[in-house]
């Protein structure tokens, strides 16, 4: 387990981003494709002019800070928060930086029904402020194979979902990210959505749901989320694949059996319910052995580094499969 | 006196004039490349949009090969021929930087990763026959061995036709989801393929 408390030192000054820095590297480059394209090379450029607003709306968050574990540098904020699988806006990484801009967060209610006693709808930016939020540094590994460090602000989605009283029959958790066209490109357009079936759903077993490593976050590096990383509110489970993370979500419904996903509906040879980060099983067109660490520095600086199981947390979380073959069960 | 003086007095200038605008275009974008890298525009991940940007060019410039025989006949101007040497090159530029990028970039020069996926990923594995095919025909564009060749040149070099068709396969099998663009670019290289499927038909004739 991670072990917290309450008064941390803060973050080392040198693993933090300076605004100044990433604002500044967003503000160029628009038109120099055109000019240049031979047949139209100009697909790159990409500059998120809308971003800077984006930036001014994220509001900084009351939270405990976690212990930084020495073994972890901290992928830079701008790399976070410009490098997004976010196919809601776009397939490509820049997309959701530059398309997500004007998506309204404020406000958002999340509901929560099904298998629980109690059911019903809260209102997200209300429980931002109710709720002891807690700073989690996790490992977050791509399915892709590559991966980050990210400072999350969360809290513990067994927490939240005991208040809800679950009852006997809740087996599994369903979630659904924010249907709405109008507000998101890949939804209106298939070429734009990557043929991804909208809403996109997600969903983990119960024990994997309530267990204290899965959180659901509001925040990163101290604010409130980015649209492109999933605002206001997203799920992070740092033992399975990204895809897991489902972002802006609006419903979490309690269920008995095995709710559907969205990326094994897609491709159910690639991609399995449990997503559990594997570097022992590869993907079927690349391999999950090592990744590319996504880090501080440029181009060159890029490391490939070994695919830890269950991406690090195994300790905490290999209990929850034992006597089930992972092979099988990717 | 030159009697092609007076008929064709620009056709000549005019193809010497693409030609440069054929380097300049295809060499602009690795310039634009190589300042973007250096200063941080290629978003969080800048190995796999450096990948990706290069191989898509490469499809890119393979489709505008294909296109000039068929334009020259079209506007009934062969000096436009003269592009296809410097465009083909510039493809096989661009693929060695898209194949070198991956070996570098993504999985950092690990020679049992690159050979493991090199055999194990089909899409890949077809890359690289792609490229291995781009390469034969790079060398044998020396003037030397042209001549040196002689109908054989045109026998190995019909293998473009099977490289653009390697090169949409690749791109279709690389992506995780979606279908629909690299669908476009196949579809192109049909079209452009189908034009000229006479010479194409001669083409495997002569290779019998």
């Amino acid at each position: 387990m991670l072990i917290k408390s309450r008064k941390q030192s803060d973050l080392p000054e040198n693993q933090i981003t300076p605004e100044s820095a990433y604002v500044s590297r967003r503000s160029v480059i628009r038109g120099l494709g055109a000019g240049l394209g031979l047949a139209g090379l100009g697909g790159l450029v990409t500059a998120g002019t809308g971003a800077f607003a984006a930036e001014a709306k994220r509001k900084p968050l009351d939270f405990t800070r976690d212990k930084p574990d020495p073994d972890l540098v901290l992928t830079p904020e701008a790399k976070v928060t410009n490098h997004n699988n976010f196919y809601e806006f776009g397939t490509g990484k820049t997309d959701p930086a530059q398309n997500s801009q004007d998506l309204k967060v404020e406000p958002w209610t999340l509901t929560v029904e099904g298998e629980v006693a109690k059911p019903g709808t809260v209102d997200v930016w209300k429980l931002m402020a109710d709720t002891n939020l807690e700073e989690r540094i996790y490992r977050m590994r791509c399915v892709e194979a590559w991966s980050m460090v990210i400072p999350w602000v969360g809290f513990e989605l067994g927490k939240f979902l005991a208040r809800f009283e679950p009852t006997s029959r809740a087996k599994y958790v369903a979630f659904e990210t924010l249907y709405d066209p109008q507000q998101m490109p890949g939804q209106r357009n298939r070429i734009v959505g990557g043929g991804i079936d909208y809403p996109y759903v997600e969903g983990l077993r119960i024990d994997e749901a309530m267990h204290p490593l899965s959180i659901l976050s509001v925040g990163l590096y101290g604010k409130t989320l980015p649209p492109q990383n999933g605002a206001p509110i997203r799920l992070v489970v740092p033992w399975k694949y990204g895809f897991k993370g489902i972002k802006s979500i609006v419903k979490i419904k309690l269920v008995e059996k095995m709710p559907p996903t969205s990326w094994n509906k897609l491709l159910p040879q690639e991609y399995g319910f449990y997503a559990n980060v594997n570097p022992a099983v590869d993907h079927p067109r690349w391999s999950q052995a090592s990744e590319r660490f996504i880090g501080p520095g440029g181009l060159f600086s890029v490391k490939r580094q070994k695919t830890l199981p269950f991406n690090g947390y195994g300790e905490e979380v290999a209990s929850l499969y034992t006597n089930m073959d992972l092979r099988k069960f990717y | 006196m030159a009697v092609s003086g007076k008929r064709g007095g620009w056709r000549k200038p005019l193809a010497v004039l693409l030609q440069l605008f054929v380097h300049l275009g295809a060499a602009a974008p690795l310039l634009w490349l190589f300042y973007a890298i250096n200063a941080g525009h290629l978003g969080g991940d800048p190995v796999v949009e450096l990948i990706h940007y290069l191989g898509l060019g490469t499809i890119r410039l393979l489709l505008l090969t294909l296109l000039i025989s068929p334009l020259a006949r079209l506007l009934n101007y062969g000096q436009l021929n003269r592009l296809r040497r410097p465009l083909g090159l510039w493809c096989f530029a661009w693929a060695t930087l898209h194949f070198s990028a991956w070996m570098a970039l993504d999985l950092g020069f690990d020679w049992s990763l690159i050979g493991s996926e090199l055999v194990k990923r089909t899409y890949i594995l077809i890359g690289f026959s792609a490229w291995l095919i781009l390469l034969a025909l790079a060398i044998t564009s020396l003037p030397v061995l042209m001549r040196k060749m002689g109908k054989n040149w045109k026998k190995l070099h019909g293998l473009l036709y099977v490289v653009v068709l390697l090169a949409c396969w690749h791109f279709w099998w690389s992506l995780k989801s979606g279908w629909i663009e690299p669908a476009i670019y196949l579809g192109v290289a049909l079209l452009l393929l189908a034009w000229r499927s006479k010479s194409i038909r001669r083409w495997i004739e002569s290779l019998k």
